[in-house]
Order: structure tokens, then sequence, then C-alpha cells
């Protein structure tokens, strides 16, 4: 997917010609087939390795469910990042702490009150409300401070918040704690339980009142449906519901965020990415602006930290360590900052291809290799003397889990050094409501020259 | 939001400083309690001191890193994030050198050059502490500078030096892949296992100062280190060209390009003194904490970047200062809240002063 691929022509048009473009398609419809063709990529990819390493179907069919869980995961984060960094320029890196309000606020009101460490014992939906507010006032709180310093100094601000907040929640004098009157307990470092996100939303979703025993309801009739003819485990086809649902979640912020944009707000935005001064001077309140977006930003990591970290019904503070952020930003900058299209295919990649692949090859030349693995690197750099690069090939493999961090590493850098705009980065946002490639004409305006792309600078 | 709204230019300095004097205040009421404390009883002067003398010795770790972080900060314009892991380089490199040297003979090397990653050796068995093999850890002092120069340079010449009109916030990002990159190659080669590095430090009893009667040798080494590089760094920075050359370019880089300073050369040096405070001080803190792990570093980062911020980026005795304020301010705050909570009190500290100074507390002084 680079610059010179058929989607190309539409990369410059602006948010006047959102719904139509010049081929006469639906720029929407152009989005879906971006992201369908990366899912695709990654799909195929993982029912290859799946076939290698010898899965049988119920497996494939799982594995590519953690794959969708995990990218869907990415992406509702990664959007949320795009409408504070790619939209309005905040260089936000506390998305971990965002996370963990909404995750420990849902855990705090849903969690039962006779459990080991006590919450309030509140319906689930009460949780999820709850938590988007906590986060979005939390954000409230950073911003304020925050959002008058320079750039760098507002990322290491952001990020000090957010190890603040978890620091707060790793504190064992919140271990249990009285509020009101109330006993409530985030557990430290242990982490504390609550009813069981994924199975509860899947099981509500697909059976009468939530019950396995009383028949599938309407939306779940499909779902096992298919499950029953294609012989796969209820489990299995419990975890796709809920990665359903997920998708939806990812579709609906993605239209939001999108009609933000394209808002009179959005453009305020995308002026205070462009030029501060200008659009203060033009007499916007950037001031303003800037809060109620970040507040907007974080309720949406809230719920990012809701729906993926909380979902197994436990949370701890080791779930929101500051490298769950640079995932987030490698997946929005490997799709291009300021895409929303980019954002989703980013997240798809990095979770498909960065992120799962390398355990996953791994995996398979265990299953298929009989490899040496010597305990340290020496022996194997020992080895090599003796001209046999099995040993420290052996212990490259067994650290092939560590040595994925060194690939973000190495992804990160080369994006910035040789495409800091990313995948689709050139589909940019324009400030402008009006597309000003279309004021020139036509034979000037080439969709095939690699100008016609750049409508961001 | 009508506050917003209505806040004039006039209102907006009133703001702050009002903010700042409740800040001041919040700090005198709490030095009035900890006075009251002591002269009640509460809190045993022993323990205060101890609170004070630590917070000195984390402050100095804290500050040469922050050093370090403040001078590329000022000459290249961005927040290096590879500045805790350029620490456990440090770390890692010293003491390896310190293993090999004083295991020849004791121990393997194959498991000395790794650094203890298969536990076929131990600190013990190797007698390691500052009265057991001084060569050892002098020389595995200066190793720990002289790798960890090599590896910035290094990173410098493949990542930062094609960035170098990037921008900041594209180098800050490209850092962080650098910090990644680098704590994992770590990994690959010493593994993930936090290791006991060095024997508890020998104790010398005296009667010199007052708080206590047996002086730690490993932290006072480190006091002696770190005074002695800043007073060395100062000088440097005062009375050499290069010192001239390198407050030139941080004011404006492209007027000290006119005036004929090599600016490359200049970018060199910083690297070259940064990283070698950088690599002392990840040798240093195993000397104090015992234990290293390829995170050690890391953890620091946002410490390191707090003394930073709170001196104001650039300006290197800002760096000290705040990276003695943020030592005392981890170990004092212990006074009033759990251990669990003490980074909560310094990063609680720096967003607080940035709101009363948000360009720190020597802030627009960008001279190094």
């Amino acid at each position: 997917m680079t610059r010179d691929t058929p989607f190309e022509p539409d990369g410059g048009d602006g948010p006047g010609a959102f719904l139509l473009n010049a081929d006469a398609r639906p720029r929407w419809l152009d989005d879906v087939v971006i992201i369908g063709k990366a899912t695709l990529v990654v799909y195929g990819l993982f029912i290859g390795l799946g076939l290698a390493a010898g899965l049988d179907f119920n497996g494939i069919v799982s594995t590519l469910q953690q794959v969708t869980l995990l990218a869907t995961s990415f992406a509702l984060v990664a959007l949320a990042l795009n409408l504070h960094w790619g939209y309005t320029g905040l260089f936000n890196i506390g998305i971990a702490g965002f996370m963990a309000v909404g995750a420990y606020t849902m855990a705090l009101v849903t969690a039962a009150p006779d459990a080991t460490f006590p919450g309030l014992g509140l319906p689930l939906w009460i949780g999820v409300l709850a938590g988007l507010a906590a986060a979005a006032l939390v954000g409230f709180v950073v911003a304020l401070p925050a959002l008058r310093l320079r750039a760098d100094y507002f990322a290491i601000v952001t990020l000090a918040f957010a190890e603040v907040i978890r620091l707060v929640y790793n504190s064992s004098a919140l271990q249990e704690f009285d509020l009101l009157g109330v006993e409530l307990g985030t557990g430290g470092g242990q982490g504390m339980s609550f009813p069981n996100l994924r199975n509860t939303v899947s099981r509500r979703l697909m059976y009468v009142d939530g019950d396995p025993t009383a028949g599938p309801s309407l939306v779940g009739r499909p779902f096992l449906a298919i499950g029953d003819a294609l012989e796969l485990s209820p489990s299995v086809v419990e975890g796709w519901v809920y990665t359903a649902v997920l998708v939806v979640l990812v579709a609906f912020v993605f239209v939001v965020i999108t009609w933000i944009g394209n808002s009179p707000f959005g453009r305020v935005l995308k002026a205070i990415r462009e030029d501060e001064l200008a659009a203060r001077s033009l007499g916007k309140n950037t001031d303003r602006v800037k809060i109620k977006v970040f507040m907007l930003g974080c309720a949406f990591m809230g719920l990012a930290g809701m729906v993926w970290q909380g979902r197994r019904g436990y949370v701890d503070p080791n779930l929101f360590l500051p490298i769950i952020t640079f995932y987030i930003f490698i997946a929005l900058i490997i799709g291009g900052s300021g895409s929303n299209t980019g954002s989703v295919v980013g997240a798809l990649l990095f979770a498909g291809l960065l992120f799962e692949g390398p355990p996953f090859v791994q995996r398979i030349v265990d299953a298929t290799f009989d490899l040496p693995r010597p305990p340290t690197v020496y022996d194997g750099v020992i080895a090599l003397g003796d001209l046999d690069p099995m040993p420290l090939l052996g212990y490259a493999v067994g650290e092939l889990p560590n040595l994925r961090f060194v690939l973000f590493g190495v992804v990160l850098i080369a994006l910035m050094i040789y495409r800091p705009d990313g995948i689709l980065g050139h589909r940019n946002e324009p400030a402008s409501p009006l597309d000003l490639t279309k004021e020139r004409p036509p034979r000037e305006r080439d969709p095939a020259s690699p100008e016609g792309g750049e409508s961001d600078e | 939001m009508a506050f917003a709204d209505g806040r004039s230019h006039l209102s907006k300095v009133t703001l702050e400083q009002w903010f700042g004097v409740l800040l001041l205040a919040g700090l005198g009421v709490l030095v009035v309690d900890l006075v009251r404390r002591v002269v009640i009883g509460d809190l045993r002067f022993g323990t205060l001191s101890l609170f004070l003398w630590r917070g000195l010795v984390d402050g100095l770790i804290i500050a040469l890193a922050a050093v370090g972080l403040s001078m590329t900060y000022a000459i290249l314009k961005f927040a290096n994030f590879s500045q805790g892991d350029l620490v456990t380089t440090g770390a890692f490199t010293g003491w390896t050198a310190a293993y090999v040297v004083g295991g020849i003979g004791v121990a393997e090397f194959g498991s000395t050059i790794l650094l203890n990653a298969d536990r076929g050796t131990s600190a013990r068995e190797l007698d390691m502490h500052l009265f057991g093999a001084p060569l050892a850890i002098i020389i595995g002092l200066i190793v720990a500078a002289v790798a960890t120069i090599l590896v910035a340079l290094a990173i410098d010449r493949v990542v930062y030096r094609r960035m170098r009109n990037a921008g900041g916030i594209p180098l800050l990002i490209a850092s962080i892949g650098v910090a990644l990159a680098l704590r994992y190659v770590i990994v690959f080669f010493y593994g993930e296992q936090t290791r006991g590095v060095t024997r508890s430090s020998p104790t010398v009893d005296h009667e010199l100062f007052f708080w206590t009667d047996s002086l730690n040798v490993h932290q006072s080494s480190l006091v002696v280190i770190g005074v002695a590089l800043m007073i060395a760094l100062h000088l440097l920075l005062q009375y050499t060209k290069l010192g001239k050359a390198m407050r030139a370019m941080a004011d404006n880089r492209d007027l000290a390009l006119i005036t004929g300073i090599p600016t490359e050369r200049v970018i060199l040096m910083t690297w070259i003194i940064g990283a070698g405070l950088t690599g002392v001080a990840g040798y240093l803190i195993v000397l104090e904490t015992e234990t290293l792990s390829f995170n050690t570093g890391w953890f620091l980062l946002l410490l390191i970047f707090s003394a930073v911020i709170l001196g104001g980026i650039g300006s290197i005795y800002g760096a000290i200062a705040g990276g003695l304020i943020i030592g005392l301010a981890t170990n004092v705050s212990l006074v009033w809240i759990p251990g669990d909570l003490t980074e909560v009190a310094a990063f609680t500290l720096m967003i607080m002063i940035l709101i009363f100074r948000p360009s720190g507390i020597f802030g627009g002084v960008e001279t190094a």
C-alpha cells in the first residue's frame, strides 16, 4: 500500500467532497475497501501461519478472533488518539492512564459489595457510563494545566499524569478504603475482580435474558447457526460475538470522529493543529475547544480501557503500563496520523504483523524444527566459532517475543525517517472546508501525479 | 467555562501568580509541619536526616542523568526518550566490565561477560564491593562512560543525524523507537531477570557527622563522584570555547553556524559529555541499589524528565537543582505518605510547578 495504489486519486479530497469524489464513489466506501483489504492481508497471513502451525479449523478461527479483538482494541484507542493528535495536534502520551481510569471506574462500580475488594455492585451499563464520565473528568483535570504548555512539556506532563494514575491504583493505600461510608477497594498491586465483561456482554446478546439454557436470542441465532455449521466450540463463538461488539464500537467511534472532523467544531480543531495563534486571532476560543476535544478523546480511551483491558473481569495496574501508549502510537503512525482510516489500518497491521506475528512464528518454528535452545547468547556465539549457527538461531527464536519490541522500535524509527506520514497520512484531513484542489484546471489536477495526494502540506 | 471566556491577558498572569502563592504556602505548611513533628518528637531527627541524605544521593544520580538529557535537549531541541535506556546501557556495560575484571581467575568468562545471566557466579563470589574489588569497580566506571558514549554516538549517526531538521515531535517519536530497540537488545543479551550485582556497601565508623556514626561507603563515593563531575562540567562550560559554542548553539543554531561554529562537532561533544554523564549515572545507581534489571533506566526516565522540566529545559544548573529537588521530594515525602506513593509526590510537584511557571523554575534560560 504505497502512494501509487488505486485509492490514491481521492487522497486530496477535503471534507467538502466527503460524500462524493471525482469518480462518484463515496469516500466512505473507499475507506471500507481499504480497511477490508488490510483485514484480508492480515487474515490471509494468519490462516497461512495457522495452517503451517498445524492448527485445526477451530484453532484458526480462534486465532483470527484473538487478532481481530486486539486489532479492534488498538483501533479504538488509535481513533481516540487521532482525535487528539491527528486532528488537534495534542501530543498525548498518557493514553494508558485514561484507559486505566475507565476500566477501574467500571470495576469499582460493578464489583460485588461482598467481594475481596468490594465495589458498588451496580449493573454493567451504569459501570460503563461511569467509566466514560470518569475518564472524561480526569481528561478535564489533566487538560487544565497541560494545555497551556509547549508540545514537548505537554507530552511529558500527560505521561506523568498517566503514571500518577497507575501508581495510585497500584498503591496499597487504595487497596481497601471507605468513601462516604461505602467500602471500596482497588486491590493495589494484586488487582481487582468484577463481573466478567466479555462473558456478560456476549451471553446477554446471544441468549434470551443472558441465560445459555433459555435458548438463543434474535442476535445470537445467526452466530450460533454459523458456529454449529462450522462445528466451532461455544467459547470461540462467544469470543466472536464479543469481537463483533468491538467492531461495531470501532465503527461507531469512527463515524462519530469523522462527523466531528467535518463539523465546524472539527475545522476549529484542524485550525488549532495548523496554527493555534491564527485560530485564536480569528476569535475562536481555542482553550475551550481543546479542553472539550481532550475530554471527548479521553472518554473514548476510557471506553477502550473498559472493553479491552477490562474484558476479562479483572484489572491490575500492570495492564496500564506506559508501553500500552506506545503500542497505540506505533499503530497510529503506521497508519498515518490524521487519517481515521489510517488509524484502523495501522491498528490492524500492527496487531497482526508486528504484535501477534512473531510469537506465532516462534510456535511454528518450535513445532517444525528441532532447534537447540541454549540458555544464554554466549553459548550460541561459542557454537558459532565451531561454524554451527543453529544454537544462536535457536536462542534468537526463543527470544522472538522480546525481539519483536526491537522490531517495534526499528519500525518506528524507520517510519519517522523515511515515511513520517505513515501509509495513509497523506489522507490527512485538511483544515480547509473547501476542496482546494478543485479550484485548479483539470489538466493541472492530474490524479496520478504524486502531488495529487498532498493535501496537508 | 465562563472563566475561560472572560480571562484577559492580565488576569491570566494574576491567576498564575495566585496559584504560585498557593503552592508556596502549601510547601510552607509542609515545612512548618516537618519542624513541628521534629520538635514534638513524632519524627526522630535521625530518620529525617536519613531521608535528607538519601534524597541527596538519589538527587545526584537523577541530576547526573538529567544534565545529560538537558544538554541534548538544548543543543538538538528534542526530548530524548531513550535517555533512560542509555542509563541502563551504562549500568550493564559498566558492571559487565567490572565482573569480567573482577572474575579473572575466580569465575567463568561465559558467566561474567553476560553479567551472571546464567546464574553461574555471584557478587559474593567476586566480593563485589568497593573495598573488595576496587580496581574492577573503577574500571567498570570508565567502561560505563565510554560504552554509553559509543552507543549514543552510534545511535546519533544512524538515527538522529538523518533527522537534524525534522522538528521536536518526530525526533521525540524516533527516540521512543530507539528506547524500545535499545532496551530489548539489552534483554536479548542479558535476559529479563532482575539480578543482584553488588554486595551491600561496607561502612566506615566515624565521629565526624552528628546524624550517623557509620558512613555508607558506596553512597559517599557516589556523592563525591557526582559533585566532582558537576564541578568539572561547570568549569568546562564556563571557561572553555566549547562551552561558549554550546551556549551559542542552544540559543540559535543558524546564527551559530553562520558565525563559524562547527555545529556538528558541537553536537558530537554534546553527546560525548551528555552520554558519558548518563552512563556514569547508570553505573552509580547500581552501586546504591545493588540490583539491576533491564527496566532500571526506563523507570527512572520520568523522574529524570521531571528534574529537567523543573529546572527548565536546556538549563544545566536547572537540571542539577531539579534533580536534587526530585530526589529530596521522593524521600522527604515519606514523612507524610506511604512508600509506594513517593513518585506520585514527585510528579505532582512537577505538574504543580509547571502550572505556576510553565517553562520551569529557571525557565527560558536555554543556555548550557
